[in-house]
């Protein structure tokens, strides 16, 4: 199982690549699109301003790379900003074009009626909807660790996976098809974001 | 819902845990990578790394620290002390910090917090206060110490909180001097007067040294997180032990 991380110019991806070597994955820190193609799987990590880190994709190359995916049928994990980046747009600092795999749009945290501190920081309990691979041997109510002060509005309902608690409901996973997101930091929550990615490395396997 | 935060913090010189009281003696407390897989095993949520003695002699040790800590936990790591320049926090993230804490440079050169935030998200920029009743200049009460206390920085604690959220800060880390290595508890009033000031989280540390104490740093004092050292490296009290009485007291925490 070769999994590819995009590394693009952001930091840190020290501990997610260890939590996938960890897990048994053959890493590789693609650091141009062309390391995609023997990839398993992608992971699509992201700290951040939307807008640069875009901006670094479209130099690179990468956007239509990590298109390529969908129809491909390789699976692919956005992390945090990872995750907003596969929106159609984001409202951070003016407005902004995303991937545009998951239908949604990005905005700050009051303008989705938050009224509470932002950065949302800390750990927080997740419920997730439905049949949700990522989520599988996960109790519901599971806390993990969040940073962010924007979130992800999305079109379509059902792309929505799991949800977090602030003082309104904050999307905290997504998907659709093979392509995963999640708001929280996976590699940074302990052993529940262990078997996060666990289930993203089993997803689709036989 | 959001739950609080117990952070265990090392504050690291020649490559090993010290601890000092009020900033001044200080002694060994064991090894950083050590110290890190207890707490993880235990559950805690955070681990902040802070180097206090920072001459350049000491930064390349610096490096090998983060480094192990990091490989020993999967939790967010912050690195302080010494992050003087925008290579000295590029330098703690390579070597796998998620956040820097900026102290003394933030003052002098607030647009560091601003020029860090625009590069790592405001996320990853820890404002660190060092607060002392009384001191200097300060309509709140609380004045500003900077390089490890040694110096009044003639600012307010509650005023240069504000500016420092308003420049980019993503966090504000408070420490009572007056209650540093002291274990007299938290001081709540400081904590409340920072964190009801601003709209960004507040992590209490200094003078922990009961499980009451958090209770309290949490209800009286508005704190998001609460974070200590000696208590936590002696083992007297366990990470463990206290998330479950804090549990017991109505408070959010994660177990």
């Amino acid at each position: 199982m070769t999994v590819a991380i995009v590394s693009y110019g952001v930091n840190n991806i020290g501990s997610v690549r260890r939590a996938l070597v960890d897990l048994g994955a053959d890493v590789v820190l693609a650091e141009h699109h062309d390391a995609l193609a023997g990839a398993d799987r992608v992971v699509l990590p992201g700290v951040g301003a939307f807008g640069e880190a875009m901006a670094r994709l479209r130099a690179g190359g990468w956007v239509d790379a990590l298109r390529r995916l969908v129809p491909q049928g390789r699976p692919l994990l956005g992390i945090c900003l990872g995750m907003q980046m596969l929106a159609d747009s984001s409202d951070e600092n003016g407005t902004h074009d995303g991937l545009g795999l998951i239908a949604g749009r990005v905005r700050r945290l009051d303008a989705l009626g938050c009224s509470l501190r932002i950065p949302h920081v800390g750990w927080n309990d997740v419920e997730y909807h439905g049949a949700s691979p990522l989520f599988a041997k996960i109790p519901q109510g599971t806390d993990f660790y969040f940073v962010h002060s924007y979130a992800f509005e999305v079109g379509l309902p059902d792309t929505v996976r799991a949800t977090t608690a602030y003082d309104v409901p904050l999307v905290a996973s997504v998907q659709r098809e093979h392509v995963f997101g999640t708001q929280f930091h996976p590699e940074k929550s302990s052993r529940a974001g262990r078997q996060v990615l666990k289930n993203f490395l089993d997803y689709g396997r036989c | 819902m959001l739950t609080k935060r117990i952070i265990a913090c090392m504050d690291v010189r020649d490559g090993q845990v010290v601890k000092g009281v009020q900033f001044q003696q200080l002694r060994h407390a064991g090894d950083p990578a050590e110290l890190a897989r207890r707490y993880n095993v235990e559950g805690i949520d955070e681990i902040v790394v802070l180097d206090v003695t920072a001459t350049l002699e000491t930064r390349r040790a610096l490096r090998n620290t983060i480094s192990a800590v990091a490989k020993e936990i999967f939790l967010p790591l912050t690195v302080g002390g010494g992050i003087r320049a925008e290579d000295d926090a590029a330098a703690a993230v390579d070597a796998g910090a998620d956040k820097v804490s900026l102290n003394t440079a933030a003052l002098s050169n607030p647009g560091l917090i601003t020029t860090l935030a625009n590069r790592y998200g405001s996320q990853a920029v820890i404002v660190a206060i060092d607060a002392k009743r009384r001191g200097g200049t300060s309509d709140s009460g609380f004045g500003v110490f900077v390089r490890s206390g040694t110096a009044d920085a003639a600012r307010d604690a509650v005023e240069w909180a504000r500016e420092a959220e308003s420049r980019g800060a993503g966090e504000i880390l408070l420490t009572s001097m007056d209650r540093d290595g002291t274990r007299a508890g938290f001081d709540c009033d400081l904590t409340a007067a920072v964190s009801d000031a601003v709209n960004i989280p507040v992590i209490a540390s200094g003078g922990a040294g009961g499980l009451e104490h958090f209770a309290d740093v949490f209800t009286r004092g508005h704190a998001d997180a609460a974070l200590a050292a000696s208590i936590f490296h002696y083992a007297d009290t366990g990470v463990a032990d206290l998330k479950r009485y804090l549990r017991t007291q109505g408070i959010p925490i994660r177990l």
